[in-house]
């Protein structure tokens, strides 16, 4: 097994305006940018299980092939920098993505 | 060849920049130099309470740099979001640093100002005539009493009002908040370049050097338009801009990074092509602006919605760490006990476990591994006496709780400081973060101007100057 750390160049989580988070992975290799986007790997339901939320609360999720990335934006449930925020720029929120599991097989 | 060059000093006014870099951009005759000083990244605490994000004395040293070499090229110096939140009181702000500026160098030069803060009484006409929509499913509906308790509610601004500035002749404009490409789109649509590409080139640009490698806000990037594309290129030789570094930057912050909403449109970036030009620069094209039906611009505002006082202690006893959570409740219901006379609205106690989920909270799955947890509670409240008092019952109330298997009887915190108790002062919330139809980009977002001659000013017009 290989996880998204191990392809991805870039995994990335910020603040998309005070109420959402959008997480970025990106790779530097087209291949394996195309081999994930084909596995399916990243579908609504693997980030909502990945980050214990709703599917519902997640607004967004796009490959933009340009940049071989994949987005996902999910709403926040506590605004940025209020009572109860615990990640003001939401720039910690990555973490989760980097051991997302898949079978090495679909890179060949 | 007809183009126009904009440079971007730096990702956010204040960061600082390497004035080599700077100078290298000036050396390639920029038309422009932009520069964003905003964020809403910073939490709602910079709008709620007036102030900046960056120190007085790193606005002016990056100013004093930009601004000289600004009015001596003859080249507008557009400041967008001043003093990080943008409201009237943030855009003075910056004024007294400008003219501080201008007065010490003596300097000749047309300012223009835009404030953007919007009058309550609109946003209260536009939630009676449905003139207000949602930003999404987890922001409450906008209501007249939230308008009231909030403070100064400014406006994302669009390009139209820092164009009648540079119609105007301004040297310098110094705007309040701003949707960050708008700044630097004024200017390709000013001097007649296409609408989309002078919008994508602003959203890269905005964020000063982050889109190259190293990617950075402190350091200077420069665009060019062309008629049919825009190339961007770094000013650094330990940087070099990329496809996908380029790229990449599209889809930073934002929710889509195909679709942008911006003041009055919609950037479509779907069709857009990245190209490597000429071994340094990265040529973009296919932008699309779509002009919308309505004109919706994005209103922020926030307030204040308590006092906090904070401590941070730490937790190394094992028979405590396991039972911690149980533990917290036990102290937030002995605490809600002893000050039954405060009515439970009016106050919060919160924990944060660091090293279990104090990053993550609810949505953390990983298991707990580890010695030590550091805990950081607070009390929230109505005023900063109260959330004094209620802490210092929760800090003492958990140094000395009991517990099942409790072998440490003489405390269960270490506290890194003394004082242990931080009074933090108010704490604030995105109350207002709605749109707005307005009539039009720029009837609402009058532009003034001030002269000055050799640093002093000369006269204080109307906008029709």
């Amino acid at each position: 097994m290989k996880k998204l750390y191990d392809v991805a160049k870039v995994i990335r989580s910020k603040n998309a305006g005070p109420f959402s988070i959008t997480l970025d992975i990106l790779f530097s290799d087209r291949k394996e940018y195309e081999a994930v986007k084909k596995a399916n790997i990243i579908t609504r339901e693997s980030i909502a299980k990945a980050y214990n939320i709703n599917v519902a609360d997640i607004t967004e999720l796009v490959y933009f092939d340009q940049a071989m990335g994949i987005k996902i934006t999910y709403n926040r449930k506590v605004s940025s920098g209020t009572s109860g925020d615990r990640d003001v720029y939401g720039a910690q929120q990555h973490a989760p993505l980097l051991s997302i599991e898949f079978d090495e097989s679909i890179l060949e | 060849m007809n183009k126009c060059s904009i440079l971007s000093p730096c990702g956010m006014l204040g960061y600082g920049f390497p004035e080599q870099s700077f100078r290298n951009g000036l050396a390639m005759n920029p038309d422009a130099i932009v520069v964003d000083a905003g964020s809403t990244d910073a939490g709602p605490h910079k709008l709620g309470a007036g102030v900046s994000i960056v120190s007085r004395m790193a606005v002016r040293k990056d100013l004093s740099l930009i601004i000289p070499e600004g009015l001596k090229r003859h080249i507008p110096v557009i400041i967008g979001s001043a003093g990080g939140a943008g409201s009237r009181i943030h855009v003075n702000w910056t004024l007294e640093i400008v003219e501080d500026i201008l007065k010490e160098h003596r300097l000749d030069a047309k300012l223009a100002v835009i404030y953007t803060d919007v009058d309550k009484s609109i946003i209260k006409d536009a939630i009676a005539n449905n003139r207000i929509f949602s930003m999404g499913s987890n922001i409450p509906d906008l209501t007249e009493e939230t308008v009231d308790s909030t403070g100064s509610i400014v406006a994302q601004i669009g390009h139209e009002p820092v164009i009648e500035a540079l119609k105007g002749g301004a040297d310098i404009i110094v705007c309040g908040r701003t949707y960050d490409p708008s700044i630097f789109a004024a200017v390709g649509i000013y001097k007649g370049f296409d609408p989309g590409l002078s919008y994508h080139m602003g959203k890269i640009l905005e964020c000063g050097a982050l889109c190259a490698e190293p990617g950075t806000t402190k350091d200077s990037v420069l665009g060019t338009l062309y008629e049919d594309s825009f190339t961007i290129c770094t000013l650094n030789p330990v940087r070099h801009c990329n496809i996908t570094s380029v790229a990449a930057h599209t889809f930073y912050e934002k929710e889509n990074p195909c679709v942008f909403h911006g003041p009055g449109f919609i950037l479509d970036l779907s069709e857009c092509t990245f190209t490597m030009d000429d071994g340094e620069s990265v040529r973009v094209k296919g932008s699309r602006y779509i002009p919308d039906e309505k004109y919706i611009i994005k209103l922020e505002g926030s307030r204040q919605v308590a006092y906090r006082t904070f401590v941070i202690g730490a937790v190394r006893d094992p028979i405590l760490i396991s039972r911690l959570e149980e533990i917290e409740e036990k102290v937030a219901k002995s605490v809600k006990e002893y000050i039954r006379e405060i009515p439970e609205e009016d106050y919060r106690i919160n924990f944060y476990n660091y090293g279990i989920n104090g990053v993550m909270g609810d949505q953390e799955l990983q298991e707990f591994r580890g010695h030590e947890v550091a805990v950081l509670f607070e009390a929230l409240a109505k005023t900063q006496e109260m959330a004094n008092a209620i802490c210092a019952n929760v800090r003492s109330t958990f140094l000395h709780c009991d517990f099942e298997g409790r072998k440490t009887t003489a405390g269960n915190l270490a506290f890194p400081f003394a004082p242990s108790d931080i009074p933090f002062g108010p704490v604030y919330e995105f109350s207002v973060y709605h749109l707005l139809q307005i009539p039009d980009g720029k009837s609402m977002f009058p532009v003034t101007y001030e002269t000055y001659a050799k640093g002093k000013k000369t006269k204080k017009a109307g906008e029709n100057e």
